[in-house]
């Protein structure tokens, strides 16, 4: 895995399709702090309360002064590269497909030495910047880059991102406003193809009209809720779903006791959890196989959540409930698509500035914004994004005390 | 055969014009499947559910002898029928829901007037009282008890865009003049109005003076409406019985039902 | 990293006087077997009495390493060979277990809590143990070096290879030479995983493994044991046993942390004390066993005990003749490059054979008139480096 990955070709049928493996997947409980911190794109180390030392890798108590309580911390990124080698015999599968691979002996600047993957143009002596990403199989690992000029097409550090560069996207909803500029955001990030699908035909969207004009643009009728729609699309295009986005979303307001609407909580559910189930069942299988599929094999599932599916906005309460439940589900393909070395990644968004949050008071979204953010989130392999001041503030509160957001929550 | 006389009574004679193909039934329903499209309402009222169908198990491990499903939908799904409780003119009568209209009243004559021209040319076209007085000037009146079923050949349209062909100011598709149905009811006692399209109603019958009226005016009279026809084209203007019972719905509004229509051929000799 | 040592142990330390080292054994290496740990334990363990011309119950303590007994531990072992030992130890620190073993059971002895020590360094290799072993190492290595592909200990060397050619302008001919040298005592040696003669541009133009490491920088994991007996000078001399006497040990673990990549071992801290215990120095030593998993920690273990100033391994080898007829008879069985690294036998190589070497039981070829041997050992890279350094000093008996 050395020099950049080429374009992507179309598939040759003759050959056996590589079968994903994923790289050794067994940590301690310590360790999976770090997928936190790679999950959200921080690069933070465990640091002693009390005495500040860094600590790497991961542990219980400091070394230094045996403080039994370490912490989280952002701490600086840079290092510099002690020692290199380039691995070209493995024993493990997965590294066996994709060498030779290069690893480097970092000294970072917080403190420790660190193992970590090293992108090209990573040499002995060099400054480095280091990222905690997810490997294919989920787990947090250190990746160092040059400083500067890092290539998008470093063979290496796509494995552990979600490049969208030549990669079909699906994306569930493209006749929203969301879902329009999604569109518009993985062509500008150089996607290979976008599939979008809309849900309802006779819906007189301008979006659809432009999407259907659209260079690069395939534009296919997906509604969630129709189990032999998705499987259908799912025959015609599953196979070439390397991203798939799950955009699809009813907002009503109404909570529990004072609507009593089960018309408009099961379509809510029937969208929200239901659709992504047959998204799942349909999407999942294939894309699982094709984890290892090449260089632009499948690599993620995103799925568009509100940040309310946290934690229960009781003005949007049966809203907030489908969102929870389909945030659950999502916790159940990602133990699954692991296996294919294919990530979950779930963006929670604070209220868009569409037509369904008309009552919604400031700050709502840009749907430009989100998708941006998204797209970029996924370039950086990011596992959760929080998009907006409302979903960072929901995900701080909810870190620092649930049982105060959960009672005083409101729009 | 007369229960008492063991002479051929008016049901054997109607078995045996069946079997000799003498009476041909036409089957007036489209085939209900997850892509039949239902009524675009304004997306913040309540919405009827798309059909929706899910297998419960196809001869293997969830039920290896067995083939059979679960369908959800609307009552007001496909080819439907409209009940007068449907409506809040048709609130207060009596029978006025699935479970109780007297069976009776599920067969009925039925006079077809063909539209398929005029919707062709204009999707908004509305049949006027005009238009069936000059119908019945060649065919012949309405007889009352009678069913006024529109063709507009419109169940062509089997794409779901095309069918329900919504435009900026919303739906254009064919359907009765306002007018149209307080003449049908006081000058012809039609049973009902039966179209091809996706509701009695035209498709711009909500910005009409009385939205709706063929569901204002129908079901306030306790009459019925049967939407979402098909095969028109291969109905008589005059002779058909329509055979039209909804499921038995308590309280039902409605209900998809297969709209089945006896036609006698005209004798040869 | 200068040579400043911090504050060790200072208080004088009690010698080994009256205990012996005895009766080398060595069950023969093979690359895979399908025999378990315990079997080769066994064997190590029967050896050991037929040298000694004893019977099970006079050995009373056991000194057991071994990475492939799991789920069982020494403890378990007991009952497999149907002893009742009154002292038991297990000693999990892979390469640097032999010297750590024998001043452990020396001090057995010498206390009177055991009579007849039994030290014992065997595994197997089963078509996938290597992998296996190295997949559950440690916690650091599961979290932070495994995941990374580097399939064990080759990238953490290939680390500390480059960064010493890098710091000290070593070549690769440098680690060659060293290789070389030892594959010729390997020559004689009938057990050895490879005795055919090395040659440099064999040594150079083999398979890349981990850059700079080529083939016959690794190791071959492979199956066996090595094993010694220690007791009273007194009860081995009623056996008719000869024996070596044990001049000095160290061990020290985790030196060193806050080197930002191991460029020393914890023999840098202890060398002034190990050698005031025996009495010598460096030039007095007739010959080196150093543990040698990968050269590079070689050169680090010839610095360390001071057969040359830092950076000057490479000279070293340059200018001496590491063969058992050299000036500088070193890892003269052919250490694991050539032997074999029989897992946790790997850190009783060098003590066995320098007993041997002492006692004149040597399998391969013996340096003439040998009196003093030195044995480094150096195990467990946990993360990004060694841990574990231990070292001892043997003496021919009356030496």
């Amino acid at each position: 895995m050395t020099g950049p990955v080429g374009p992507p070709r179309r598939k040759d049928p003759t050959r056996r399709t590589r079968l994903p493996v994923t790289p050794p997947g067994n940590r301690s409980r310590e360790a999976h702090g770090l997928a936190a911190m790679a999950a959200a794109g921080r690069f933070a180390l465990q640091c002693c309360r009390r005495c500040g030392h860094v600590h790497y890798p991961p542990r219980q108590l400091c070394e230094r002064c045996l403080d039994g309580e370490l912490e989280w911390r952002d701490v600086a990124d840079g290092g510099r590269v002690l020692a290199e080698t380039t691995v070209r015999h493995a024993n493990d599968l997965y590294f066996r497909e994709r060498l030779p691979w290069k690893l480097g002996l970092v000294g970072s600047d917080a403190g420790p030495s660190i193992v970590a993957h090293l992108a090209e143009g990573c040499e002995r002596g060099r400054r480095v910047r280091l990222a905690l990403h997810l490997d294919r199989a989920g787990n947090a690992v250190v990746a160092a880059s040059p400083e500067r000029d890092a290539s998008r097409d470093d063979p290496r550090l796509r494995e552990m991102v979600f490049d969208p560069r030549g990669r079909r996207v699906l994306v569930v909803d493209g006749t929203t406003g969301l879902g329009r500029h999604l569109v518009e955001a993985f062509l500008a990030s150089g996607a290979r193809e976008v599939f979008a699908g809309f849900s309802r035909p006779w819906n007189r969207s301008p979006d659809l009209a432009a999407l259907r004009g659209r260079e690069g643009v395939s534009v296919y009728p997906l509604d969630v809720t129709d189990t032999d729609a998705v499987e259908k699309l799912a025959a015609l295009i599953g196979d070439k779903v390397e991203i798939l986005v799950n955009n699809s979303s009813h907002v009503r307001m109404g909570g529990a006791l004072d609507r009593l609407d089960f018309n408009i909580t099961r379509q809510e559910m029937e969208i929200h959890y239901h659709g992504l189930l047959r998204l799942a069942g349909y999407f999942g299988p294939v894309m699982r196989a094709r984890g290892a599929d090449g260089p632009y094999g499948a690599v993620a599932w995103v799925n568009m959540f509100s940040a309310w599916s946290l934690v229960n906005n009781p003005e949007l309460g049966t809203y907030s409930a489908s969102q929870a439940a389909a945030l659950s589900l999502s916790h159940c393909m990602r133990a699954e698509l692991a296996a294919g070395g294919v990530r979950v990644v779930n963006v929670f968004a604070g209220p868009l500035d569409d037509e369904w949050h008309q009552l919604v008071p400031p700050p709502k979204l840009d749907p430009a914004t989100v998708a941006a953010r998204v797209v970029r989130g996924l370039e950086r392999g990011l596992e959760d994004i929080a998009v907006g001041a409302v979903a960072e503030e929901i995900a701080h509160r909810l870190a620092e005390n649930p049982k105060e957001i959960e009672r005083s929550i409101r729009l | 055969m007369d229960s008492r006389t063991g002479e051929a009574g008016i049901l054997a004679r109607l078995l045996e014009g069946l079997l000799s193909g003498r009476i041909r039934i036409v089957d007036l329903t489209v085939t209900l499947d997850q892509r039949t499209p239902t009524i675009v309402l304004p997306p913040e009222l309540g919405q009827t559910w798309p059909f929706r169908i899910e297998e419960i198990s196809r001869y293997d491990r969830r039920g290896p002898a067995t083939y059979w499903n679960n369908f959800s939908c609307g009552e007001h799904t496909g080819t439907h029928f409209d009940a007068p409780v449907h409506w809040i003119s048709g609130r207060d009568l009596p029978d006025n829901t699935t479970d109780t209209i007297p069976p009776a009243k599920f067969l009925a004559t039925a006079a077809v007037i063909d539209c398929s021209r005029d919707a062709r040319a204009d999707p908004d076209y509305l049949l006027t009282v005009d238009r069936v007085e000059e119908w019945e000037g060649i065919h012949g009146p309405i007889p009352p008890r009678s069913w006024l079923l529109m063709r507009t050949d419109w169940s062509l349209r089997t794409d779901p865009e095309a069918f329900l062909n919504m435009g900026d100011e919303g739906a254009n598709t064919p359907g009765p003049h306002p007018d149209l149905i307080p003449w049908l009811i006081s000058e012809r006692d039609v049973i009902g109005f039966g179209s091809e399209a996706v509701g009695t109603d035209a498709g711009q019958a909500p910005h009409f003076p009385i939205p709706f009226p063929c569901h204002h005016h129908m079901h306030g009279n306790n009459r019925f409406g049967l939407p979402g026809l098909c095969n028109l084209d291969q109905l008589p203007p005059h002779g058909t019985l329509l055979i039209t019972a909804p499921l038995k719905i308590r309280q039902g509004s409605g209900s998809p039902l297969r709209a089945l229509a006896l036609v006698e051929e005209q004798a040869d000799d | 990293m200068s040579g400043t040592r911090p504050p060790g142990g200072t208080a004088p330390r009690t010698g080994y006087d009256g205990v012996a080292v005895c009766a080398p054994v060595t069950v023969p290496y093979r690359r895979y077997s399908i025999r378990s740990a315990h079997w080769f334990c066994g064997q190590a363990l029967a050896g050991l009495l037929a040298r000694a011309g004893i019977g099970k119950d006079e050995v009373d303590g056991f000194c057991v390493s071994s990475f492939t007994l799991e789920p069982d531990s020494a403890v378990g072992l007991m009952q497999h060979l149907g002893v009742s030992p009154r002292w038991l130890d297990h000693v999990p620190m892979g390469g640097a277990s032999g010297a750590v073993a024998l001043r452990r059971a020396a001090r057995a002895v010498q206390a009177g809590d055991a009579e007849i020590v039994a030290c014992i360094g065997a595994d197997t290799n089963h078509v996938d143990s290597f992998r296996r072993t190295i997949a559950t190492f440690s916690q650091f290595a599961n979290d932070a070096v495994y995941p990374y592909g580097s399939g064990g200990p080759n990238a953490s060397f290939a680390f500390l290879t480059d960064h010493y050619m890098h710091s000290h302008g070593a070549e690769r001919e440098d680690f060659g030479r060293l290789c070389i040298a030892q594959r010729r005592n390997a020559a004689a040696l009938p057990h050895a995983m490879l005795r055919r003669p090395l040659t440099m541009e064999a040594y150079l133009t083999a398979r890349l493994i981990a850059d700079p490491l080529r083939l016959f920088d690794c190791v071959m994991p492979c199956a066996g044991a090595e094993a010694f007996l220690v007791m009273s000078t007194e009860r081995a001399r009623a056996l008719d046993l000869p024996h070596a006497a044990i001049l000095s040990t160290m061990e020290r673990h985790n030196a060193f942390p806050d080197d930002p990549i191991q460029v020393r071992g914890g023999w840098a801290r202890e060398v002034d004390s190990f050698y005031d215990m025996a009495g010598l120095g460096p030039g007095d030593m007739d010959l080196v066993q150093a543990y040698d998993d990968y050269p590079v920690i070689c050169f680090m273990q010839l610095e360390d005990l001071g057969f040359c100033a830092r950076g000057e391994a490479p000279a070293l080898v340059r200018e001496r003749d590491l063969t058992t007829a050299g000036d500088f008879p070193f890892n003269t069985c052919g250490g694991q490059l050539s032997a074999g690294q029989a897992g946790a036998a790997g850190g009783f190589l060098g003590l066995v054979e320098t007993l041997r070497q002492l006692t004149d039981e040597v399998l391969g070829t013996a340096v003439e008139g040998a009196r003093h041997g030195l044995v480094s050992c150096f195990g467990m890279i946990t993360y990004d480096r060694g841990l574990c350094s231990s070292a001892a000093i043997l003496g021919r008996s009356g030496a």
